[in-house]
């Protein structure tokens, strides 16, 4: 079994693709946290704490919910907006959750503008820009996860959580699989239930 | 992509970029005669470029993309040039080809979509620089007119190598001296509207893109004989002003004086017969659609 983790950055310039350094893809039932193979229920207790430590927790939906291409999409982006809703009922004071959209993955000249989007080819200057320091990825297509994570363990202090509908992200700090819209209920359900027992992080994100 | 596909998901509208809600709003995909008149007052379908200030293929760019007549069932085909700085600032599926390729890579490119969507209209539109379709693409480019692929090449021919600073193309006029061409051209510029003809084009043009009307007539005519009858090839004069040494104010004056009669972009068409016969039915069915929504204009 690999040594290597996946922890909050900055790691280095290029870090290495966790799957390169052994870390395995959760089975169905299962998430990992760091790159440890641990069961989901223990992964909504620990997302849920990262959210409710974080400073700036955010959601970064992706072109898969942000675009209505089918009833599921649609269905997806209203757990999104209530998952978000609960992140803001549950806030504490200094604590400020955002929703910012990826709406596509084209390189955008001259720049994006960070304070209202994220693009997976520089995801950090959206990041250092609002000083996220916890977010979540949720409907964006894999290859391009996988992209904007690596940058991010590179280059930030961000702490990643990955809300894939497939098989999971080994680049996330915390990953879940076959997200579905209960599963994101799920999320918020925790993060309510744990509400008051977390404690803010004292220091923001360096990059 | 039918454009009833394309909507935002409700619960996630309002954190939607400006760029992206208007698109969705306020674009003309699916408007049956849009055209570059749209400019100013509907979303266009190019988002800020980054090409030069006057740049003239930035022009091209607009009148072009407001000119597809299905622009949501478009698929365009770029190549290495100024123009693949664009394509990411463009609401039409694009894919970007190796520097030459890309005409075999539409050929493949809707040979597939006619499989996958045989009951739907699928237009595919090359465009590249004269160095991607002249120089390094030529053997593609004819290749595809031989085989009488159906889609449109446009070729955006600036006589150079622009944004590599300057070296010296096919399409560059005799004589010419380059930044990176001291000596100047020996020979004459490469007849390829000529040559289009000769292998197969059914609808060939050559001319500038100082007038947005005859740029979107021409596109139009372009893709309809492109989708019905055969290849089609249309060469437009995009000057890079920064090579030839003039001032951004100034690539449209140049535009013109290349367009007079005696000049080498002098206006130039040769139109297939089949596509002749296209082109007349076509126009008698847009005059009647006119006069219908006339006449019902009237009695509303």
């Amino acid at each position: 079994m690999s040594t290597y983790r996946v922890l909050p950055g900055p790691e280095h310039f290029l870090p290495p693709a966790a799957a390169s350094m052994g870390i395995r893809l959760p089975n169905p039932g299962e998430a990992h946290i760091n790159g440890a193979i641990v069961s989901e229920d223990q992964a909504y207790e620990e997302a849920a704490r990262q959210f409710l430590m974080a400073k700036v927790p955010t959601i970064f939906p992706g072109p898969l919910v942000l675009w209505a291409w089918n009833e599921k999409a649609a269905k997806k982006a209203t757990a999104i907006r209530h998952l978000f809703n609960t992140m803001k009922e549950c806030a504490q004071p200094g604590q400020k959750p955002m929703l910012i959209p990826m709406p596509d993955y084209r390189p955008k000249y001259p720049k994006i503008n960070p304070e209202v989007e994220i693009n997976p080819n520089h995801p950090n200057l959206t990041i250092w820009h609002n000083k996220i320091d916890c977010c979540m990825f949720i409907g964006v297509h894999c290859h391009q996860a996988n992209l904007s994570l690596k940058i991010i363990r590179g280059g930030t202090s961000c702490y990643t959580v990955a809300m894939c509908a497939q098989a999971g992200h080994e680049d996330a700090m915390l990953s879940f699989r076959d997200a579905s819209v209960e599963k994101i209920m799920k999320l918020a359900e925790t993060i309510k239930r744990l509400k008051g027992t977390v404690e803010l992080r004292s220091n923001s994100a360096k990059g | 992509m039918s454009k009833e596909r394309i909507q935002i998901s409700e619960d996630l509208y309002d954190i939607m970029p400006s760029d992206y809600q208007d698109l969705v709003k306020s674009a003309t995909y699916g408007k049956e005669d849009r055209g570059w008149k749209d400019i100013g007052t509907s979303k266009e379908l190019i988002e800020q470029h980054s090409l030069c200030a006057g740049c003239p293929e930035s022009m091209a760019f607009r009148y072009i993309l407001a000119s597809l007549p299905n622009p949501e069932d478009t698929v365009m085909v770029g190549s290495t040039g100024c123009t693949s700085l664009v394509f990411p600032m463009v609401a039409v599926h694009n894919i970007h080809s190796l520097f030459g390729n890309q005409n075999a890579v539409a050929s493949g490119l809707k040979r597939a979509l006619s499989v996958r969507f045989p009951d739907r209209v699928k237009d595919v539109v090359v465009l590249a620089g004269d160095g991607a379709t002249v120089d390094i693409g030529l053997d593609m480019t004819l290749q595809a007119w031989f085989r009488q692929e159906k889609f449109t090449t446009i070729c955006f021919d600036n006589e150079l190598y622009a944004n590599t600073g300057g070296q010296e193309s096919g399409l560059m006029q005799k004589g010419f001296v380059a930044k990176m061409a001291p000596v100047g051209k020996l020979f004459d510029k490469v007849r390829l509207p000529e040559i289009a003809r000769e292998s197969g084009c059914h609808y060939v043009v050559n001319c500038t893109v100082s007038k947005p009307s005859l740029v979107e007539k021409v596109i139009r005519n372009a893709v309809h004989v492109a989708r019905e009858i055969g290849p089609t090839y249309l060469q437009l004069y995009t000057p890079c002003i920064l090579e030839i040494g003039k001032n951004s104010m100034e690539g449209l004056q140049e535009m013109r004086d290349s367009e007079k009669p005696t000049e080498r972009f002098a206006y130039k068409e040769f139109v297939s017969e089949p596509a002749k016969q296209l082109l007349a039915e076509l126009a008698a069915k847009d005059k009647e659609r006119k006069a219908a929504a006339k006449q019902l204009a009237g009695k509303a």
